[in-house]
């Protein structure tokens, strides 16, 4: 089981905080993750329209797209930061 | 080189006082000469915005500013550091982040201080909401491209 984590209107538009969920075998990357996410139904569509805006950190360490999901136990997902 | 500087890094809803922030890094030492600090205010947007939200990630918003101050620490000859995030419900005019670097001599303390901040509004998971005076809810803030350029300039030195 890997924990997904919701942040800012990622979290609004997907409509729940985190989710603890088993990842299919065919998502390797964040990319197939993000991907695979927005086809999970309508508020996954309209968190994850733009994949390539949604930031994303594995075991609460900044990822890019490419890196793979393997062995991750809490994967998180949200919009460019607008901290300071 | 200076391996023993342990940043001090606090994520929370309290205020914090600049000047009590300041003595407790420069507290019993002698060999400080320069501390620079930088303090971020919630602005009232001429008067539309009633408060910010700021969402964080409980864990990585430590996490990360630990690891950017590392990094400053890495690069710069500093003596120590404070950052300070505040997260919840802020006010036009209220505290929102504060960055305290200390050094032997001031350029350490300003690039250092100036290099945290500009790290850390690009990657400190923290994200601010929109109230406005109007009770209406004026949305997520969007990331300023200026402030990645600002975070970019320290990449090629």
């Amino acid at each position: 089981m890997t924990k997904l984590i919701y942040f800012a209107w990622v979290r609004e538009r997907i409509g729940k905080t985190e989710e603890d969920i088993d990842l299919p075998a065919e998502v390797k990357t964040v990319r197939d993750l993000l991907l695979w996410l927005k086809s999970r139904g309508e508020e996954f569509e309209s968190a994850l329209q733009h994949p390539e805006v949604i930031r994303v950190a594995i075991n609460q360490e900044h990822v890019d797209h490419r890196e793979a999901v393997a062995g991750a136990r809490e994967i998180a997902l949200f919009p460019p930061m607008t901290g300071g | 080189m200076n391996a023993a500087v342990v940043p001090m890094v606090r994520i929370q809803a309290a205020d914090f006082d600049v000047a009590a922030e300041i003595a407790r890094l420069t507290q019993g030492r002698a060999d400080i000469g320069a501390v620079v600090t930088f303090t971020g205010l919630c602005r009232d947007e001429q008067g539309s915005l009633s408060a910010l939200e700021l969402e964080h990630y409980p864990g990585m918003a430590e996490a990360e500013i630990a690891r950017i101050a590392g990094e400053a620490i890495a690069r710069w000859p500093l003596s120590g550091i404070t950052v300070i995030h505040r997260f919840g419900r802020i006010r036009p005019g209220e505290n929102i982040v504060l960055v305290v670097a200390a050094s032997t001599h001031r350029q350490a303390a300003f690039d250092g201080a100036s290099f945290l901040m500009d790290y850390l509004k690009s990657r400190a998971p923290f994200w601010k909401k929109e109230h406005r005076i109007d009770g209406s809810e004026g949305g997520w803030v969007d990331a300023r491209e200026s402030d990645e350029i600002a975070a970019a300039r320290w990449a090629g030195q």
